[in-house]
């Protein structure tokens, strides 16, 4: 009998049960020792999750431009992060031109939508450039050349901006109405993260609609699935494949905006690890899934902003929060081993009869 | 003249010469068939009519215009349309989303809703599972599915690749029963099948292939009266 539970049991599977259950004892621990201390009052936690929110918002709208593309070419589009940073930059040409006229002060909801809608309509530009020139001629070539085409392309924008605009760090504007809190059923926000956070909404319903109502949306789909199929259907397949570049492009030129909003600087090498943060809550979700991109980067957001102060405070870490990048990506390797397929995975078999 | 004429196709896969000069014509209204063994180029020659391959010589006319060298996509605009090989129907989308996609390049609204009842009527299996994600139907359903989507192009010219492969018996005949039914109603049809008896049995017109030829063509049942097609592909003595 024992023989036949070992050989059920791989050492691998054991070993990944001791992991898991030590790692949960960590969580629960820490967890436990931080209530306990009670350093945080309860506005600190909420503050902290509001935080975390705005900031998963954003990589969950950079993190659908990642699993929209790996969804249709099967390629991961490295240079994405930098068509936010792109965003992020004209968002901040446009503002700054904006704050000297004056106009900014004036008509803050008008310049904040043409500022954002300029960014995104930017970024979208420059994906579909970028899909054109550096994917396109690649799409029958092994998978691991666009790849590396794209850590090339990436690269070849920062430091195109880097040459174009320097690497100092530009301020964004900050008008008086945006800042101070308002509060929101009983819970204090900063006004930039609600703004964040409607904005961010707003556009995740409406990309829902798109990929689910409309037939464009549904041709995305279908592209996805088969090419030589939807072909077959009459749809271009060229043509979708630049609408999904385009969407996930002006998606990643509003969240540039956006999180220029909360952190009001820019520069050039800023598209880095917001990139990077969006890959992993895109794969968290289960990449090329875009209700998972959706969860991922919210969670992604929140566990960023919370665990290291909830869990990693009380286990005695000095300096908690600056551990914030670290468990990102450990909780990446987490999912990648124990849940490969991530938090939604696949729905359904792909395979068909 | 002929609704569809390949002259003298040749398609290659990379090296690989896989029609050797094939001819075929499809006069409007008639059901025609392509029989021939695993690897003769049957599928070969659906794919390059519908612009999925392109030939590297000869040329496929449409009513007399030349077809080979447009997109797949702007072929179904002129009115042909294929159910695939192995049905390839989109299984993340549900059954009435499938259909939607097969009519994608069709404007007419009220066409499309008129086209759609009646791939209901049919096959009112699919009217039943409409909503049903199409990964998650039999492989009957699909077939149906993927002949419906087909049809939702309201295409001149039908494509039928093998479309009773694997199916059980009741099935194929229902199948075949469809393709009469769809043809007697104007559409034309171009069929490629490995259950020879049955494609021979319906078909006006058929071509047999062997290695990327056409070796042999006439009546159906010409073809079938021909002792040496029955031993080569039916499998009778």
């Amino acid at each position: 009998m024992l023989k036949n539970l070992r050989r059920r049991v791989s050492g691998t599977t054991i070993a990944m049960w001791v992991i898991g259950a030590i790692l949960l004892i960590v969580v629960i621990v820490g967890t436990v020792r931080t209530l306990l201390i009670g350093k945080y009052t309860g506005a600190d936690w909420t503050d902290l999750i509001v935080y975390g929110i705005s900031q998963g918002s954003i990589y969950a709208l950079i993190a659908l431009g990642y699993t929209m593309v790996y969804g249709i070419l099967r390629m991961i589009n490295f240079a994405h992060g930098d068509i936010f940073m792109a965003g992020a930059f004209i968002g901040y040409f446009v503002a700054s031109y904006f704050d000297q006229t004056g106009f900014l002060e004036q008509n803050l909801v008008l310049s904040l939508i043409f500022v954002t809608l300029v960014a995104a309509f930017t970024a979208a530009a420059m994906a579909v450039v970028l899909e054109r020139i550096a994917y396109r001629p690649l799409r029958r070539a092994p998978r691991l050349v666009p790849l590396i085409t794209a850590i090339g392309a990436s690269f070849f924008i920062e430091y195109a901006f880097l040459g174009l605009f320097g690497s100092g760090i530009k301020g964004y504007p900050e008008p008086e109405a945006l800042k101070g809190r308002v509060s929101i059923f009983g819970v204090e926000i900063l006004k930039t993260q609600l703004i964040v956070i409607v904005a961010a909404v707003v556009m995740l319903i409406a990309l829902w609609y798109f990929v689910q109502r409309t037939k464009m949306g549904k041709a995305i789909q279908a592209v996805s699935e088969d090419k030589d199929a939807a072909a077959l259907m009459g749809i271009n397949v060229d043509r979708s494949i630049m609408i999904t570049f385009l969407v996930g492009g002006a998606l990643a030129g509003a969240a540039g905006v956006l999180y220029a909003l909360l952190f009001r600087q820019v520069y050039f090498f800023m598209g880095f690890f917001p990139g990077l943060k969006a890959f992993t809550a895109a794969v968290l979700g289960g990449i090329g899934n875009i209700a998972g991109a959706m969860v991922g980067g919210l969670f992604l957001g929140i566990a960023e902003s919370l665990f290291p102060n909830l869990v990693l405070d009380g286990l005695g870490i000095p300096a908690p929060y600056q551990l914030k990048d670290a468990l990102a990506f450990f909780l990446l390797v987490l999912v990648l081993i124990f849940r490969p397929t991530g938090i939604l995975g696949e729905r359904l078999a792909t395979k068909k009869a | 003249m002929a609704l569809l004429e390949a002259n003298d196709i040749h398609t290659f896969y990379g090296a690989i010469h896989a029609l050797k000069g094939i001819t075929v014509t499809v006069d409007k209204g008639e059901i025609v068939t392509l029989i021939g063994a695993n690897g003769a180029g049957k599928t070969t020659i659906l794919n390059t009519i519908s612009g999925i391959l392109h030939p590297r010589q000869g040329t496929i006319t449409l009513d007399g215009e030349p077809i080979h060298e447009l997109p797949a996509h702007s072929i179904v605009t002129r009115g042909v349309s294929q159910s695939p090989e192995g049905r390839r129907v989109f299984g993340r989308l549900s059954v009435a989303e499938n259909l939607e996609m097969g009519a994608f390049t069709r404007k007419d609204k009220e066409g499309i809703k008129r086209d759609l009842e009646h791939v209901y009527e049919l096959f009112p299996r699919l009217k039943e599972r409409r909503k049903q994600l199409a990964g998650t139907l039999s492989g009957g359903e699909q077939q149906m599915l993927a002949m419906g989507r087909a049809l939702m192009a309201s295409p001149r010219l039908l494509l039928l690749d093998e479309p009773s492969m694997g199916l059980a018996p009741i099935l194929v005949d229902l199948i075949f029963d469809t393709i009469k039914e769809i043809n007697a109603e104007g559409v034309t049809v171009l069929l490629v099948e490995q259950n020879a008896l049955m494609a021979l049995s319906i078909a006006h017109r058929a071509y047999v292939l062997e290695t990327g030829s056409i070796v042999l063509s006439g009546t159906g049942q010409e073809l079938l009266d021909d002792p040496e097609v029955m031993k080569a592909y039916l499998g009778m003595d």
